[in-house]
């Protein structure tokens, strides 16, 4: 096992103002980024404030910019980093700072909440479901998002635009009404709901001109792009024309990172 | 006296994993305004990390399946010690809480006809864990998360308020539960994020705030599990239940350091991943115990069978109950046959295609991919025990989850005893959530709407919530009674040494001396915990947090480590050395823990005395109807004489 001296420039401060603070800190074979935060709040910085749970990148709760990108700091080793290089840690940058890595999120649950949920089948009772996997295949997908909010925080819709915070879902939650739309039983349709148009008018799809930031950050590795926005305008499309469809399909995937 | 601010509800839900938010979905459906409070942010708990899936007797996968299967199952899982009465339910109820999860817009993997697939696992005699791949935990969260927001739009649809019958309060710890005479009143908390102290005043409190695991070095568990719930019922006078009885899950991640503990889930063997000592051996065929002799393949080849053929072949000792497979791992590690960093090999890489590998074990092939730079479909994974789950816990009556002896307090899943006995199965934690989550919301709505006089909050009971609260802040001054000018001490270190010393003392495998030395060592740390003291202020300051996590450690680890000692036989998820064989006499003991002075605070420290009172309790007898269910010569093993003629 061989341990050597890192150097840390985390971001401290809260909603008034802050500034990257400097530490020398230990790292150990196999470490993550986020045991070297918990090793400075152990040793140097017992009131550096972060968000964690699981630590096995299921929860999706210690998203945080590292070196600039968004990342779970529980799933970026440290041996993506060479060992002079300074690793710099720093808040969501779309949400607001609560105190030092941990942001405000509850912007991601508003949306959560102006999505309209699954509406049952009539007349199917608990336990009559019937679905074949190839059609649970596709929302299935999307129901592994973890919600670490890396895409919301990307997404340049609303990453230096607060202003489009308001008319725009972002992509975690456009991807919920895709899986809702791609649900075999969902009812929304029968219940007069066009989860489509929603999308379109009221969730700020148009926003999305698919740059497939999101689809890089995602550490569940899903195709949010491609899978589920593409899809979703090009269903929306035979109700309002939209341009970036047709430029989108033209558009090469750019390579996922990592 | 501290200005408080307080808000009315009829039920508090103290938690949001399976449990908490089945409750506080049914309590709403019920008709009571509910709250929930949790530690994290909504749709993050511990369940998000339950792989495996979610046992319930549909019979979809075998036809042969149903309830009094899966109470047998789960009474042999547990070794007779469960209370049967909560077994009986959750074996019934099971299936129809997967199916309403489905409803509420849950996705399982289904079977070729295009109902909900179903997987092997440990200890169950047929395939019966609803699942999504390995992250069925996470669909469970996200399906009730997404009920309870659909639930919240109806309220808004007809109040214009989405919180005004069913609110999240997330990133809030409860520190303690407010009585008035014996009955509930309410709960005292603070914000983490602003430190604010909130009182929210119930008639009914619903505790399902998990586990345990925190309280040792090797786990599975997140830092949630600190056993706040534990605490709050033994602190308002509730007894736990069986806290000797602890799951050392057998395969946990062994290297690298940072990630020893997590979880490798026991699909890998229900899927058909074998285990292997340094020499290559199948060495689970070694460890068949007596009473599973006869459920269990003899031969590799038998074994192999079973996948394709159950009904002609026995099932691989690899699935045998957690305990067995957990101690059968440490005694080869014992015997020097261990893997590089101390664990055995687990493989599935020479047992099924590698695309059939990332198919069904996406998460642990990305787990290990990411965290150890282990290819599962090309080599084997190293494995160990680790710390996963605690069977012990508050004691309820099994019908309607109501904690004994306080009015008004109610309790599910892993923080409430009795359900596993002395062992759980794998997959019967998620179904438990279901069942006794839903249970528990049931009843605590039902005796909160139809109390007549609501419970007044004690300001003076406020008040000392609050100076208990803030006292770490406080700590760098010379406690009373205490010489002058010691430094307080650092909470992240005391948590280190609390750590440290259940692992290496009760832990697995445990023997008399060192569970007393443990209990010294414990009565040291209550001490110094006391002194425990933190920088900064109270907005979002985790060494804070964690000096007011230490209290609730410390009680629970004292109840484990004293029912321990108590315990002589082993049995489930409690094996003595000292007492290597199960004991037909203990089969029908409770140990059931007490808060010694529940008045006096917790400042007795002394090491014998401690702050915690054992009592011995006999169960009730099992009804016959559900002991018919077993053949005589299998009870024999389990049930003292005297029982079986009665």
């Amino acid at each position: 096992m061989s341990s050597y001296e890192a150097r840390f420039k985390v971001w401290r401060g809260d909603a008034q103002g802050g500034a990257l603070e400097d530490f020398k800190v230990e790292v150990n074979d196999g470490e993550v980024v986020l045991d070297i935060i918990h090793r400075l709040q152990a040793t140097q910085a017992p009131d550096l404030a972060v968000r964690w749970n699981c630590k096995a990148g299921k929860c999706g709760s210690c998203s945080a910019e590292i070196n600039g990108r968004p990342r779970l700091m529980c799933m970026t080793r440290m041996s993506v980093f060479g060992r002079d290089e300074t690793v710099t840690v720093t808040p969501l940058r779309a949400f607001p700072v609560v105190r030092d890595l941990v942001t405000d999120v509850g912007f991601n649950y508003r949306k959560a909440r102006e999505i309209p949920s699954f509406v049952p089948p009539p007349g199917l009772g608990p336990g009559e479901y019937r679905m074949m996997q190839e059609d649970v295949d596709r929302p299935q997908e999307f129901r592994k998002c973890i919600e670490c909010f890396l895409c919301q925080d990307t997404c340049h819709v609303v990453r230096d635009h607060e202003e489009n915070k308001q008319v725009f879902a972002g992509p975690r939650f456009l991807m919920r009404v895709a899986e809702l739309d791609m649900h075999p039983l969902d009812a929304a349709a029968e219940s007069g709901l066009d989860r489509k148009r929603t999308a379109q008018d009221e969730h700020g799809l148009g926003y999305c001109n698919i740059t497939k930031c999101c689809t890089e950050v995602c550490p569940e590795g899903i195709r949010i792009t491609d899978n589920a926005l593409i899809p979703l305008k090009e269903r929306a499309v035979d109700r309002k024309y939209d341009p970036l469809v047709w430029l989108g399909s033209r558009i090469r995937r750019r390579p996922t990172a990592g | 006296m501290s200005v408080v601010d307080r808000q009315e509800w009829d039920v508090v839900v103290v938690g949001a994993g399976g449990a908490g938010l089945r409750a506080a979905v049914e309590a709403r459906e019920r008709g009571a305004r509910t709250a929930v409070i949790c530690k994290s942010l909504f749709g993050k708990a511990h369940t998000v990390m339950a792989e495996g899936g979610i046992a319930a007797a549909m019979g979809n996968a075998n036809p042969h399946d149903n309830w009094q299967v899966h109470f047998r199952d789960t009474l042999r899982g547990g070794k007779f010690l469960n209370q049967w009465r909560m077994a009986e339910l959750h074996a019934r109820e099971a299936p129809d809480r997967v199916w309403e999860l489905e409803t509420w817009g849950a996705l399982f993997d289904r079977t070729k006809d295009g109902r909900i697939s179903q997987r092997n696992f440990g200890g169950h005699e047929y395939p019966r864990l609803a699942h999504v791949g390995d992250r069925t935990g996470l669909e469970l969260i996200r399906t009730l998360q997404q009920k309870v927001v659909a639930l919240q739009q109806e309220d808004a649809k007809e109040t214009g308020d989405y919180e005004s019958r069913l609110k999240v309060f997330q990133e809030c710890t409860v520190t303690r539960v407010l009585k008035q005479g014996n009955r509930v009143s309410g709960v005292f908390a603070y914000e983490r994020e602003s430190g604010r102290f909130f009182v929210l005043e119930a008639p009914a409190v619903v505790i399902a705030t998990g586990g345990i695991g925190k309280s040792f070095k090797v786990t599975s568990n997140s830092w949630e599990y600190t056993g706040d719930g534990h605490a709050l019922a033994l602190l308002a006078g509730a007894p736990l239940l069986n806290m000797e009885f602890v799951q050392f899950h057998p395969t946990g991640m062994v290297w690298p350091p940072s990630v020893k503990g997590i979880l490798v889930t026991e699909s890998v063997r229900g899927d058909g991943g074998v285990l292997r000592n340094s020499d290559g051996k199948r060495f689970m065929f070694d460890y068949i115990p007596d009473v599973f002799k006869e459920k269990y393949a003899q031969s590799e080849d038998e074994a192999d069978r079973w996948y394709d053929d159950p009904d002609n072949n026995r099932r691989p000792p690899e699935l045998l109950p957690r305990d067995e497979v957990a101690r059968a791992i440490n005694a080869e590690v014992k015997a020097g046959r261990g893997s590089p960093h101390g664990g055995v090999f687990l493989d599935v890489s020479t047992r099924m295609p590698a695309e059939v590998i990332r198919r069904r074990l996406p998460s642990m092939y990305h787990q290990f991919k990411e965290l150890a730079d282990v290819d599962i479909t090309a080599e084997a994974m190293e494995v160990g025990p680790t710390c996963h789950y605690v069977m012990g816990g508050i004691a309820v009556d099994s019908d309607t989850a109501a904690a004994r002896g306080v009015e008004g307090l109610y309790a599910a899943g892993e923080v409430a005893g009795g359900m596993h006995g002395s062992n759980r199965l794998g997959g019967n934690s998620l179904s438990d959530l279901l069942v006794f989550g839903r249970r528990a919301g049931l009843h605590a709505a039902r005796y909160a709407t139809e109390t007549a006089e609501r419970p007044t909050v004690d300001e003076a009971e406020v008040d000392s919530a609050a100076a208990e609260a803030l006292r770490p802040f406080s700590a760098e001054g010379p406690a009373p009674g205490e010489e002058d000018g010691r430094p307080p001490e650092n909470p992240y270190a005391l948590h280190q040494e609390l750590q440290q010393t259940m692992n290496d003392l009760v832990g697995i495998i445990r023997r008399e001396p060192e569970m007393r030395q443990a209990l010294q060592k414990l009565a040291e740390l209550r001490v110094r915990a006391r002194r425990a003291g933190v920088e900064g202020h109270r907005q979002f300051n985790p060494g804070w947090h964690l000096a007011l996590d230490l209290r609730n450690m410390l009680l629970v680890s004292e109840c484990v480590a004293r029912a321990a000692l108590e315990r002589t036989e082993s049995r489930g998820g409690h094996t003595r050395e000292d007492f290597p064989a199960m004991d037909r006499a203990w089969r029908r003991i409770n140990l059931l823990c007490r808060l010694t002075d529940p008045t006096g605070g917790l400042a007795a420290t002394d090491p014998v005395r401690g702050q915690i009172t054992l009592s011995r309790e006999t169960t009730e007898p099992i009804r016959p109807d559900l002991l018919a269910l077993f053949e005589k010569e299998e009870l024999v093993k389990y049930l003292a004489e005297e029982e079986l003629y009665e």
